[in-house]
């Protein structure tokens, strides 16, 4: 077996060292290196070098990075954002809140580095609400780097200026889809907007606006350091570079390792994880609440990479792995996923608020035993006149495990249904058969 | 009864300003500031917020309801949230939350009659690695199992744990 530990870590190399979130340590390892090269380059040459990786975003919707960037009008008369979405609230996902705590001149570094690409010079991070002990940390690593001259006035000699503010979010999980969280900033409830315009063109304060995801922009110093080559080399063609996946649930060691991408989803599980906790593996949820979930059968071949998830009808997503045993009742664990939804819902379109909830109280009425065989066909049609009709992705991100869980496990749901009311009324002897 | 920002809060508030180029984008802000100052989001104290950030109270009150971390009524001094999302319910989440029913006298959503203690069930709390988990003010306890939870409620009875917040 390849120890993929021990090939080069971009996120993840300063985590063990001691005091690893000060400037001190991050200078006496390499820290704030790639400015140098940064700005003897052009902005549009970054974006370039960026885009030539194939760095897909790491909160879960893995769009092209660089392209995103391009999308940034050039010469425009108003200011340029760049927000950085610290809002980790996808089930299963922990390790943003890691890079922050461990390596916060990473983000200070990497988000100078994107700022100048697509010439920005405020970013805000934005941050869940109860991540304190990060947004404290980022706070005094944010001050550390303007002493130091590598935020603020003229950086580094380079001419340009950038400041960062932290900002704290209040609890809602909607703020992490890209408009919601723009939205919260300007003071507003996180409801997402219609698109187009998107962000790059109209965002935060009407202004063109980038979103990207903590560890994003943490990849991008790196990158300048070593080249698109070198990043665009590890993993495979369509999954480059390496991600921290998560692993949790019913798992001997839950924890977060930094890969490349491209390694077997039970060789993750077993030699990383130490193996399913409690019984047999049952199932996994990829990469977040909102990826389908797999069975043993699926997951025989299924890899960490973006196109094998593609090929199981799946996604990769934030790369948080939640794993179930054999003793999992697939029902209860939907049950607990689809209140989530329902509880997160912003409410402002009618597919998302009203779907949701039924899902939701669906699944309650076969937990109590009161459910026939249509009501599963009635959830499966539910779910499909929630994808594809509404604002953002949230309605989707319910609808998908909803229906994966019932077409994977559908004899687990089953278990809890009565006799068909066909049955029923024929044994009583009458009535109309209106069913 | 109205509610006033001391001096003290308001200088720190004129310096979040500067930050943003709207001054409705220092609302998330300002309702942390009332929430640290008064204790929970009192209608009191959107009225005051409303004054501060110079907006309408129904824009600041369409928010505070909206999130979910913004008080609308006073919890109690040490304010519980267990996470009650898929990676802490296998690992238990629901006998967690049952032990400390029982052993505290209140359900979801209740407050102590001392007002010690307030009991909230909150979706993912971003550590699904350390699950269950539960947050007591703002600070995170992890890997929790039935005897930790009865010790750690224990600790704070005694006085042992300080308050957080």
């Amino acid at each position: 077996m390849t120890d993929y530990l021990a090939s080069e870590k971009q996120l993840t190399s300063r985590f063990e060292l001691p005091l690893s979130h000060t400037l001190k340590v991050y200078l006496e390892t390499g820290g704030y290196f790639s400015l140098q090269k940064l700005f003897s380059m052009k902005p549009e040459e970054v974006i370039e070098m960026v885009k030539k990786t194939n760095l897909k975003g790491r909160g879960g919707a893995s769009f092209v990075t660089g392209l995103k960037w391009s999308f940034v009008p050039k010469n425009v008369d108003k200011p340029v954002y760049l927000c950085i979405n610290a809002d980790e609230g996808e089930p299963g996902t922990f390790v943003d809140r890691f890079v922050m705590e461990k390596d916060p001149h990473l983000v200070i570094e990497g988000i100078i580095c994107t700022a100048y690409a697509i010439g920005c010079h405020t970013t805000y991070i934005y941050i869940r609400g109860e991540y304190i002990k990060q947004m404290k940390i980022l706070e005094v690593a944010i001050a550390e780097a303007r002493e130091a001259g590598y935020l603020g006035k003229n950086i580094s000699g380079s001419g340009f200026n950038h400041e960062i503010y932290v900002h704290r979010g209040a609890g809602a999980y909607i703020c992490g889809e890209e408009t919601g969280l723009i939205e919260s900033l300007e003071g507003k409830k996180g409801q997402p907007r219609i698109k187009p315009p998107f962000p790059a063109i109209e965002g935060l304060f009407g202004c063109p606006t980038i979103v990207n995801n903590v560890k994003t922009v943490a990849h991008i110093p790196w990158i300048i350091g070593n080249g698109s080559e070198a990043f665009a080399k590890i993993g495979t063609a369509d999954s480059t570079g390496t991600n921290i996946f998560g692993l949790s649930g019913h798992i001997n060691q839950p924890g977060y390792w930094e890969l490349p991408f491209g390694l077997p989803m039970l060789e993750f599980i077993e030699k990383y994880g130490k193996g399913v906790k409690g019984g047999k593996l049952k199932a996994v949820i990829p990469g977040g609440s909102s990826t389908p979930v797999q069975t043993v059968q699926d997951c025989e071949d299924l890899f960490l990479t973006y196109e094998s998830m593609r090929d199981h009808q799946t996604f990769l997503g934030t790369g948080g792995v939640i794993v179930m045993n054999e003793h999992t009742d697939m029902v209860k664990a939907l049950k607990n996923l689809t209140h989530f939804y329902a509880d997160e819902s912003c409410g402002q379109c009618t597919p998302c608020r009203e779907g949701t909830s039924w899902l939701d109280r669906l699944l309650t009425r076969i937990l109590n035993g009161e459910a026939y065989a249509k009501d599963l066909d009635m959830i499966l049609g539910i779910t499909d006149n929630m994808e594809g009709r509404t604002i953002c992705a949230l309605s989707a991100a319910c609808a998908m495990p909803v229906r994966s869980f019932i077409t994977k496990f559908r004899s687990d749901f089953e278990k809890y249904l009565r006799p068909s009311v066909f049955a029923k009324q024929t044994l009583d002897g009458g009535g109309s058969l209106r069913e | 009864m109205s509610l006033k920002f001391s001096d003290a809060t308001i200088k720190e508030y004129n310096e979040i300003t500067v930050r943003y180029p709207d001054r409705r984008a220092t609302l998330l802000p300002a309702l942390w500031l009332a929430q640290r100052d008064f204790g929970f989001i009192s209608r009191d104290a959107m009225l005051a917020v409303a004054e501060l950030v110079n907006i309408k109270p129904v824009q600041v009150e369409e928010v505070a309801e909206f999130y979910t971390m913004y008080h609308k009524k006073r919890p109690g001094k040490f304010h519980l949230q267990i996470c009650r999302t898929l990676s802490c319910w296998l690992n238990g989440a629901e006998e967690i939350t049952q032990l400390v029913e029982q052993k505290l006298g209140l359900k979801e959503g209740e407050t102590t009659p001392d007002e010690m203690f307030s009991l909230q069930m909150v979706e993912c709390l971003g550590s699904c690695h350390t699950a269950p988990v539960m947050r007591v003010n703002d600070e995170y306890h992890e890997n929790l199992t039935p005897s930790s939870i009865g010790k750690l409620i224990d600790q704070i009875k005694s006085g042992d744990v300080k308050e957080t917040v």
